[in-house]
């Protein structure tokens, strides 16, 4: 009971030292520190501790520090910043992609399925009819598979070209 | 000459093709990034090769840095990760150093804060003892809180926590130094008050 309040008296005073306790908080702190000597010591205590760190001196590398990391960065090329190299287009037209063909088959196989009413149609029965290789002779499927083949060649096309002049600009 | 620019004046400059400007960020930074790696890794030496290594980082990426934060705060990012990596290469508990093992540490480090204890009763000395005595997280945020002007935001982001989180852990660093002063520099602690 001693030990927490006295951890959060000293967790109290660090926020008003460090000026982030709110407006209210503040005021009370101030009222307590005037009037009460357990906090006022404490506080004392505390102020003594971060004006200590706030003197606390940097530490100072070799002399050859900065000659050294000259050498060093003047055998590297700066790195292309990492969004020049992930193109969001591409991102996008490989979800488009992918979700199209998704949307695509679940489409056409709820199509294909019965879910009026009746006696034996039944979802678990829909799903033993399930004959796969129906969807894959129908033409509407292969229409939609030969569509998305090309889709993914005019992106990979793209990319290359995209690839391809900025390799140019840079031999320019 | 690039001194009197900011920070992101010079990164400009830098990749622009100036590559010599970079030399301005390094003598600003030197100081501070090795202060934190070697409050971090406890040892001069290694310290030093960090600190060489996060700048050689920094410039590599540095086409990365949008502006977004502030140049330190992505800095001292690194330096975070880098020093992590290197204390999780030697098996350190970053987290929880028991006392005897930093305090045989802190006496045994090749460091300037090597000096005598009993002969050099400065404040300076002392705080920095203690803080060599903390453990690498501890001693990080404290750092980074009272000699790399960071905000509590600021060390959140680089520490990847939450703000308030950084509050509680710089609250917790600052009793745990406390208490190392109050136990090891018993009498410097007296000269204070």
């Amino acid at each position: 009971m001693v030990m927490n309040t006295q951890h959060n008296m000293e967790e109290r005073l660090w926020n008003f030292i460090d000026g982030t306790a709110p407006g209210n908080e503040k005021t009370v702190i101030e009222k307590l520190i005037a009037s009460d000597d357990d906090w006022r010591a404490k506080y004392q205590e505390l102020l003594q501790v971060n004006e200590v760190l706030r003197s606390s001196e940097l530490e100072a590398p070799s002399l050859r520090f900065t000659k050294n990391v000259m050498e060093e960065i003047a055998k590297l090329q700066i790195a292309p910043a990492t969004k020049t190299y992930i193109n969001k287009k591409i991102i996008w037209g490989i979800s488009f992609f992918f979700i199209a063909m998704l949307t695509g088959f679940l489409v056409y196989g709820f199509g294909q399925m019965d879910l009026g009413g009746g006696e034996e149609s039944t979802i678990s029965k829909n799903f033993s009819k399930f004959d796969i290789s129906k969807f894959f002779s129908n033409t509407w499927v292969n229409v939609f598979m030969m569509i998305n083949v090309v889709l993914g060649l005019v992106l990979l096309d793209h990319y290359l070209g995209n690839k391809r002049k900025a390799f140019r600009k840079e031999s320019n | 000459m690039s001194t009197g620019l900011n920070d992101n004046e010079i990164i400009s400059k830098v990749l622009r093709g100036d590559h010599a400007a970079y030399a301005v960020l390094v003598n600003r930074y030197q100081n501070f990034v090795f202060t934190l790696v070697l409050r971090m890794v406890k040892n001069r030496e290694d310290a030093e090769e960090i600190a060489q290594d996060v700048f050689i980082k920094a410039y590599k990426y540095l086409a990365d840095f949008r502006g977004a934060s502030k140049f330190t705060t992505w800095l001292y990012t690194i330096v975070n990760n880098t020093s992590i990596t290197f204390l999780r290469k030697k098996k350190l508990d970053i987290h929880s150093l028991d006392n005897e093992r930093v305090f045989e540490m802190a006496e045994n480090q090749d460091s300037g804060m090597r000096a005598n204890l009993v002969e050099q009763k400065s404040k300076q000395a002392m705080v920095n003892n203690a803080i060599a005595m903390l453990g690498p997280d501890d001693a990080e945020i404290i750092t980074l809180f009272y000699k790399a002007e960071q905000s509590l935001e600021e060390i959140a982001a680089i520490l990847g926590l939450e703000a308030n989180t950084a509050k509680v852990r710089l609250h917790r660093a600052r009793t745990r130094l406390k208490d190392k002063m109050e136990t090891y520099f018993a009498d410097e602690v007296r000269d204070l008050h």
